[in-house]
């Protein structure tokens, strides 16, 4: 364990006065920085900083070189064949947007997407866009254990599904869905397989030639790197066919008032001076986590989801509920759960006892609240996934999610809070 | 009061909420709801010769929503159409007294919006 005491000391937030005590359990939002990756975009901002790909200047060169360096490196990260198929772009919503804006084009009425009710709103609403085409979106169950249900996801993929779409990991409900396998299925339908990342790659090892999806997305910021910079890794002949995203400087070849040509695969989907800094600083963050090890980051918070079931069932905090696999395999750090639970409210019934409805449930808003004055960071509400709380028959959650800085000692304090908390609540009444 | 006291004045009146429960016969009745957090009350009220007779509301969700109808409901009691209508936002979270973060503000205004809505009936904004 003493090792990601250590790991921790290399994040700069954690030495602030005002932070010393801080439990950040908040990583499926967004991670902290270690020292490394703020250190590597200094360093290009206070060295090499000019646009890249254009200016003939040696400063200019060299960042377009430490830029492209950065692609290799991430390329490599997720075993795919080539740089060329890793684009450059904002984050996981950007990456899914241009997949449905440039996939959506070859679509027609009729056709279908499927997707999963546990999908992030990144992963529906690009999609939805296509429905006033006529193109349908079909949503994949889950278990009552809160896996993908497998049988309904073969019998919701027919003829017409031309794009399946699913998350490796689900941040609300932790899930790790078996991609490989629903890839294969879909390819043997004739569909395009796309994996959202964004909560698996920062988390696990993940290798695009293994899962053997045409396209993956995922976000820097989630993964100790910057925000603002995200990857589409794409299957090399589809990012060729496809139709670019946004047009502006640098996708193009040639411009004329008769028309434009593009830039080859990956610059013709990277309009615009890109996040520089941002990749060179995901550069960096891969670096750390392979120094580190995919496999020991996944090891480690097996680990600490492992030790919050076991804390839950051991401190049998009355009223608690929470959601998701019980097993630590089948399952990435991420703990949602309910004090009580708020289900969405039914207009027509509502407050039938014509009374309060509260009973012993502590809202999530409140659960995050008194965390946080114990400083304990929680993240309280839909988390982006409003059909799968619907699904689940409630409006909220709070979620502790995990990282390499979190040790066992986090997961001890979320539940002596939590314990406190029950008493506050229960207290009076 | 310090940071303390006041959490406890909140908690105070979210575990025994006053003016609890539905007015009969109301003269008004409106539903606010927050589908992100499941937050809910119905105010109901009875006004007569311009004047809040009875306030009373029931609802859901989280302490600082429940507890900020109860505040409201007797701040508005008694109270005649004018007086209801001068009350702003800033003074109701005010008299919530401890600091909120833009989220939880919208918690405790969603019974003041409600009241707001009634008033539309009778002349406010
Ligand atoms: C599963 C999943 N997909 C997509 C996203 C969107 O990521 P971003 O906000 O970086 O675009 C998130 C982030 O919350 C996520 O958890």
């Amino acid at each position: 364990m003493a090792q990601w005491e250590k790991i921790k000391q290399d994040f700069p937030i954690f030495h602030s006065e005002k932070n010393r005590n801080l439990t950040y359990l908040d990583s499926a939002a967004t991670s902290q920085k270690p020292k490394k990756v703020i250190d590597a975009v200094t360093y290009f901002y206070e060295n090499y900083y000019s646009n890249v790909h254009r200016g003939i200047y040696s400063l200019s060169e060299i960042a377009t070189d430490m830029y492209e360096k950065a692609r290799e490196n991430v390329s490599s990260f997720i075993g795919s064949a080539s740089p060329e198929q890793v684009v450059f772009l904002r984050n996981t919503t950007e990456a899914l947007n241009l997949l449905s804006y440039t996939l959506g084009r070859d679509l027609v009425a009729g056709d279908e997407v499927l997707i999963s009710i546990m999908e992030h709103h990144s992963n529906i609403v690009p999609w939805q866009f296509l429905e006033e085409r006529g193109i349908k979106v079909s949503y994949t169950d889950i278990t009552e254990e809160g896996k993908l249900d497998m049988e309904d996801f073969s019998r919701k993929l027919t003829p017409r599904t031309r794009i399946v779409s699913m998350t490796q990991v689900s941040n609300l409900l932790g899930t790790i869905n078996p991609v490989r396998v629903m890839g294969k299925m879909a390819h043997d339908n004739g569909s395009i397989f796309i994996v959202d990342g964004a909560q698996s790659v920062p988390h696990m090892k993940v290798d695009v030639r293994d899962i053997g999806c045409d396209f993956l997305a995922f976000s820097g910021h989630k993964m100790l790197g910057p925000s603002g910079i995200g990857v589409l890794y794409g299957k090399q002949e589809m990012l060729e066919e496809m139709h670019p995203f946004l047009g502006g400087g640098e996708m193009i070849r040639t411009v004329s008032t008769s028309g434009s040509t593009w830039n080859d695969v990956p610059l013709k989907f990277e309009a615009g001076t890109p996040n520089m800094e941002g990749a060179i600083g995901l550069s960096a963050a891969v670096d750390y986590l392979d120094e580190i090890g995919m496999d020991q980051v996944r090891d480690h918070e097996m680990d600490l989801i492992h030790y919050t079931l076991k804390l839950e069932e051991e401190y049998n905090i009355d009223d608690l509920v929470s959601y998701g696999p019980r097993n630590p395999d089948a399952r990435g750090g991420v703990y949602s759960f309910n004090m009580g639970e708020i289900p969405p409210m039914d207009m027509d019934s509502q407050f039938r006892d014509n009374g309060m409805v509260i009973g012993s449930s502590v809202h999530p808003h409140d659960v995050s609240s008194s965390l946080d004055e114990a400083d304990v960071a929680v993240r309280s509400g839909h988390h982006c996934a409003m059909p799968l709380n619907h699904r689940l028959g409630v409006v909220a959650t709070s979620r502790a999610s995990y990282y390499i800085y979190n040790t066992r000692n986090d997961v001890e304090k979320l539940f002596d809070q939590l314990e406190k908390i029950r008493k506050v609540y229960d207290h009076g009444r | 009061m310090d940071d303390e006291e006041q959490m406890e004045f909140i908690m105070e009146h979210y575990r025994h909420p006053h003016n609890s429960g539905v007015v009969e016969n109301p003269t008004d009745e409106i539903t606010e709801y927050n589908p992100v957090c499941g937050d809910a009350v119905k105010v109901s009220m009875l006004i007569k010769d311009n004047r809040v007779q009875d306030i009373r509301f029931v609802g859901r969700g989280c302490s600082i929503s429940q507890a900020s109808a109860s505040i409201l409901t007797d701040e508005a009691r008694g109270k005649n159409i004018e007086e209801l209508k001068k009350i702003t936002e800033k003074e109701h979270l005010d008299s919530i007294g401890i600091k909120l973060g833009p989220s939880r503000e919208k918690c405790a205004l969603l019974s003041f919006n409600a009241l707001k809505k009634i008033l539309v009936k009778y002349g406010g904004e």
